[in-house]
């Protein structure tokens, strides 16, 4: 379901995802695909955020194509004296100026967004279905299973997060999937506790109580009618879970987990400019920044839109 | 009610210790120890030091003498790096440093965000909605890492308005930044979370019926949405609230508050056994009382849910 | 016998320069004095303990020097100055001191210090039961007996150390050691009062048990927020003492700190790395750079499980030449820091840098070598080299990791895998020789050249290269004895140079900004023993 949110343009998912709302027994007669499309084209702030958003994603695939530069070279006249000649300057084709060990910082943005992005959507997708799948069988089988299963989030809420990211990344090697798994494992706890919730208001409604007289099958009853009714929540969360995911990269970069130089992201580009922003090498900040803000912008709306769109409620 | 509760504190001990357990082997698998230093010490010297600290005895044994410690004696053992106090200490200090800004962070990302959520669902598509949204996103996009040093920067270097750091007792000039950098993004994310449900709440048919029979606008929200809505953000809340006393590392390290948040990822860092464990267990316990009186709320709020 | 005398002298110079504090002026200088004499200055991190036994950080020892006061204090240029000590003398062949204290030395509470306290604190140091990790100081000191008691084995009471009265301590040494009297500023050997530790147990370091002889007393601590120390009345050279209050504000981040200084929150604070240029412009009257006694290199893994390539001394050697120490040093760090080609820095005293080869060569030079030897060693930009270097999570060993990487891959071409660790498993990794090549740092806990390259020595436990030269272990074991060791030193250098199994990269500096009111900072104490008493702060 998740990765629906992550390629909200993917047609065919959009069409199952769909299929799948309607299949649940609470929406008859017109097509919901048809209404959800219509509502998210009419959203311009989703649309625009949608156009925005694929912009980024093509700068991060393709921005280094724009470039005679690399990531790593050091550019030994310039280091030493960022501040006076590693400005931002179109003559020289260094787009975004220099960064502090005076590297092409374009590049370094370019594929800092490519890190950061999948960082962010593999991240959400790991917690998204984990934390609904969790959630939602323990709040409808509910009784000493939901008793059980939410003890065990408290357990695993209340171990110290930062112990389990660096045992994980130091008894398992520093590897950029670790850092995926890492992260995604620890966030969906939060999103399992959210869902449990909403299941169990979910639980005693009408349909669902019918499906049940009759002897649907619990899992199929979860899958069915429990999750695609969730859609509304999980959606808007998973459009906060996404920076989220980021904002943690960038936290475990600052503590020096994150990932290795000459690797970076914009969490540890961001980190690095905040502490240079005091002096006069502003640009080390703004560009990773703007790219930061512009995506979870775009996320947010895009959010929003599809929450808009996808729920049944609002005919 | 009661009843519930008390079932809960129950099973809130053997989670606690299977809590204690699995932290306790976690740090004994991490490489390095306590005492891994820059100079690596003489055997000699640390066969003394792991012996006058108890680390010398076989790990259960460790364990047993550690809850013992912690039942018998509410004692939760030395700080193995500062050596001068005990795991006591810190939280004795640290902990209302934390509490104190944590809960008033709690409050006004409540206060604020919901206010701010309401009114935007209220009017949905109004300029407010549009002016809510964008502060809410505003605020959620400025991590709080880049946020508490351009506060400092403009109130204490520029306008000279406030002290740039420290606690001073709790001192409200002390309070202002701290509560402002750790309360933003959790206030723009109760913000959209409110908004969303009371949308989805207003649309709902006995909201819809209730406009049928032409209540006023004023009586449905109060009445009759608010409640519900309040479901999906009352789940974040617990979440929020320990993530606003434990995530206050960057808090604490920045505006050197001296509150627990440092010392909890600290000592995972320092292999501080002791203080990890003694603040495991207090933040672990927090939070299982938290989401305790989260499901309590739950129960209030809709009758349909049995505890 | 020299020190003996001096310190002497200095006695009898500092007694009469002790007058009455003229309201408001400065005794010596003249200058008019601060209403406010309190002093605020910024540490990274909480300090591990103020107990002068226990007491392992740098932060701490500066509180502890604060508070207590050993036998021996160090002036502003690190030579040796009366504390309770007034003098001291030696038997014939350097083995027996005996200390003559002096009698108007107090404890916070009145009782007056006595030999006796020394020999309970060096007791205390060396007895098992207290676990000091600075309990192997006492076999620096060379005391005797130190061995039997560290293990357990005899009595405290049999260590070299006894009180002849209550103002004559006499100290055995195992061997002959001409410079012991230097070892007593450390402040492992300050004096402790038994009577406080034996009433409150750990406690007694709180503020409201803490008996101290020092300058100052403790009055206040916040974990991890700040430490308050004000004036000790019953000092014994209190009338000397300017600075009324040492406020110590822990701020984990340099950048934060050095904004709060430019707000005035602060009188100290260091330079973050690389900003030293800009702030010398800006405010040139408070930037203040002066050398350390400390070097920064990298330690190449030459153990038996070793990868082959570094085996090769052409490799060590190669990558040694490759690396522009001058743009570290002016490009990178650019905080008057001093690169460096062999192991002690320059400032260390009675040092004379020796001049290795490639040391006077120019960078073109070395690299147009560096080359021909990776090429000798079969390696060169066809056949690239593969190299994993680690380095601690700091900012300043990032920016130097990666511009080295850089220097090696664009002049030998070498692949280089770049792998920051958080601490403690950078240590077990680079202690268990885990790794390839690996950053390391060291300074001197005395100013004396061995304190540096006993590093290098086969049996010592900080050779993370596992280097084992056995001409270099008798060199280094033959200059204990020597008066004038230089010449092995030389030869030490030399062969560390020859073999490489560390490449040198530069000798530290120190970086402050202290408030242009704030005097008398001791910039030229290498090892940066400051007191506050010698401090003060003048009216603006």
């Amino acid at each position: 379901m998740t990765d629906k949110l992550v390629q909200p343009f993917s047609q065919k998912r959009t069409a199952e995802l769909a299929e799948s709302l309607s299949a649940g027994g609470t929406i008859k007669g017109r097509s919901l695909w048809a209404d959800a499309r219509n509502r998210f084209v009419a959203n311009k702030a989703a649309m625009a955020s949608v156009v925005v958003l694929l912009l980024v994603f093509a700068f991060s695939l393709l921005g280094d194509y724009l470039t005679q530069f690399d990531n790593e070279t050091i550019d030994w006249d310039v280091m030493g004296s960022v501040k006076e000649l590693g400005r931002p300057s179109l003559s020289n084709g260094h787009w975004f100026g220099f960064d502090e060990s005076g590297r092409d910082l374009y590049s370094r943005v370019v594929q800092g967004s490519r890190i950061s992005l999948s960082v962010g959507l593999v991240g959400a997708f790991i917690a998204v279905m984990v934390g609904t799948l969790y959630g939602s069988v323990a709040g409808f089988v509910g009784g000493r299973v939901d008793s059980i299963m939410m003890r065990l989030v408290d357990i695993f809420m209340s171990i110290p997060y930062m112990f389990v990211l660096i045992l994980l990344l130091v008894v398992f090697g520093r590897s950029i999937s670790m850092l995926f798994v890492g992260i995604g494992l620890t966030a969906w706890l939060d999103m399992s506790r959210i869902v449990r919730g909403q299941t169990l208001s979910l639980k005693n409604r009408e349909y669902v109580e019918a499906a049940v007289a009759m002897g649907v099958s619990t899992p199929k009853i979860i899958t069915r009618h429990i999750v695609p009714n969730l859609l509304g929540v999980v959606v808007v969360y998973a459009t906060l879970l996404v920076p989220q995911m980021i904002l943690t990269e960038s936290f475990i970069s600052f503590l020096g987990l994150g990932v290795q130089e000459p690797d970076t992201s914009w969490g540890a580009l961001i980190s690095e400019g905040v502490k240079s922003m005091n002096y006069g090498t502003l640009w080390h900040l703004a560009f990773p920044l703007f790219f930061f803000v512009i995506t979870i912008f775009c996320f947010f709306f895009i959010g929003d839109g599809l929450r808009d769109a996808l729920d049944p409620k609002d005919r | 009610m009661l009843n519930f509760v008390i079932r809960r504190v129950a099973i809130a001990i053997p989670t606690l210790l299977v809590l204690l357990v699995a932290s306790f082997w976690l740090m004994q698998t991490a490489p390095g120890g306590p005492f891994t230093s820059e100079r690596p010490l003489p055997q000699q010297v640390l066969d003394n030091i792991n012996a006058k600290y108890g680390l010398d005895d076989p790990l259960w044994k460790q364990l047993w003498n550690y809850i013992t410690g912690i039942v018998t004696q509410f004692d939760f053992g030395p700080s193995y790096k500062y050596k001068d106090r005990s795991v006591n200490d810190i939280i004795a200090q640290g902990f209302p440093v934390t509490l104190t800004y944590g809960i008033l962070s709690f409050v006004v990302a409540i206060v604020v965000g919901g206010i701010l959520g309401m009114s935007a669902a209220i009017r949905q598509n109004s300029w407010l909605d549009y002016f809510a949204v964008g502060i809410t996103i505003g605020a959620q996009v400025l991590p709080n890492f880049v946020m508490a040093p351009i506060l400092i920067l403009v109130f204490t270097l520029w306008l000279g308005w406030l002290p740039g750091g420290g606690w001073n007792g709790g001192q409200w000039q002390h309070l202002i930044m701290p509560v402002i950098a750790l309360s933003t993004s959790y206030m723009a994310s109760i913000a959209r979370l409110t908004r969303s449900s009371m949308l989805e709440v207003l649309r709902s048919n006995f909201i819809r019926t209730a406009r049928a029979k032409g209540l006023p606008n004023r009586t449905i929200i109060w009445r009759h949405a608010l409640k519900p809505s309040l479901l999906p953000v009352i789940s974040y809340l617990g979440p929020a609230f320990v993530g606003m006393v434990t995530g206050s590392f960057i808090i604490d390290s920045i505006f050197g508050t001296g509150g627990v948040g440092y010392f909890y990822v600290n000592s995972a860092f320092n292999r501080d056994y002791a203080v990890m464990m003694g603040l495991t267990i207090l933040l672990g316990s927090m939070t299982i009382m938290f989401n305790m009186v989260v499901d309590i709320l739950y129960a209030w709020i809709d009758p349909k849910i049995r505890l | 016998m020299n020190i003996s005398i001096k310190a002497t002298l200095m006695a009898s110079a500092f007694a009469m320069a002790s007058p009455v504090l003229a309201a408001g002026t400065h005794p010596e200088t003249g200058e008019a004095l601060a209403d406010d004499q309190t002093f605020t200055y910024r540490v990274l991190d909480e300090h591990t303990s103020v107990d002068p036994q226990i007491v392992e950080d740098v932060s701490g020892s500066e509180i502890v020097r604060d508070l207590f006061e050993g036998l021996y204090n160090q002036d502003e240029k690190g030579n040796l100055e009366p504390g309770v000590a007034l003098s001291h003398s030696v038997n014939d062949d350097n083995t027996v001191y005996t200390f003559i204290l002096r009698d108007n030395a107090k404890w916070s509470d009145g009782k007056p210090v006595t030999a006796g306290d020394f020999v309970y604190a060096w007791q205390r140091l060396a007895d098992p039961a207290t676990a000091s990790a600075y309990q192997w100081y006492v076999e620096v000191m060379n005391i005797k007996g130190a061995g039997p008691v560290m293990a357990g084995e005899a009595g405290v009471e049999t260590l070299g150390v006894k009180a002849i009265d209550d103002h004559t301590l006499e100290v055995t040494l195992n061997s002959p050691m001409p410079y012991f009297a230097l070892t007593t500023t450390h402040t492992s050997t300050f004096p402790t009062p038994a009577w406080a530790i034996e009433a409150h147990g750990s406690d007694w370091i709180k503020p409201d048990n803490i008996v101290v002889n020092g300058a100052y007393t403790l009055t206040e601590h916040v974990p991890n927020e700040r430490l308050v120390r004000e004036r000790n009345e019953m000092y014994w050279n209190n009338e000397a003492t300017i600075i009324e209050k040492v406020e110590a504000l822990i701020i984990n981040d340099e950048n934060v700190a050095l904004t709060r200084y430019m707000a005035g929150e602060l009188d100290r604070t260091e330079i973050p790395a690389g900003q030293y240029p800009a702030l010398s412009q800006s405010n040139p009257d408070e930037t203040t750079v002066f050398p350390r006694l400390c070097s920064y290199y990298y330690t190449i893994n030459v153990s038996d499980n070793a990868p082959e390539f570094l085996q090769d001394v052409n490799v060590r050697q190669a990558l040694s030449m490759a690396i522009d120490r001058d743009i570290i040093v002016e490009k990178v760090l650019q905080g008057g820091q001093t690169p460096a080609y062999t192991f002690t820095p320059g400032a260390t005293a009675n040092f004379d840098v020796p001049a290795v080869e490639y040391a006077g060569m120019t960078q073109a030079e070395r690299n147009a070598k560096a080359v021909e030897m990776m090429a000798a060693a079969g390696y060169g930009k066809d056949s690239p080299l593969d190299i994993e270097l680690i380095y601690n999570t700091s900012e300043a060993h990032k920016k130097v990791a990666i511009a080295v990487s850089q220097m090696w891959k664009q002049t030998l071409g070498v692949n280089v895998t770049l792998a920051n660790q958080e601490w403690k498993t950078f240590l077990e990794t680079r202690g268990n020789q885990d790794y390839q090549i690996a950053r390391a740092g060291w300074c001197g806990d005395y100013n004396e050249a061995s304190t540096f390259l006993d590093l290098v020595q086969s049996g010592s436990g900080y050779n993370d290269a596992k280097y084992n030269n056995p001409m270099v272990d008798e060199l280094l074991a033959g200059a204990k004895t020597m008066t004038d060791p230089q010449a092995n030193y030389t030869k030490v250098e030399e062969l560390i140079a020859a073999d490489m199994p560390i490449i040198p990269i530069y000798h530290y500096a120190g970086n402050y900004m202290i408030a242009t009111d704030l005097e008398n900072w001791p910039v030229e104490n290498v090892e940066q023993n400051w007191y506050s008493r010698n401090l003060y702060k003048i009216a603006e």
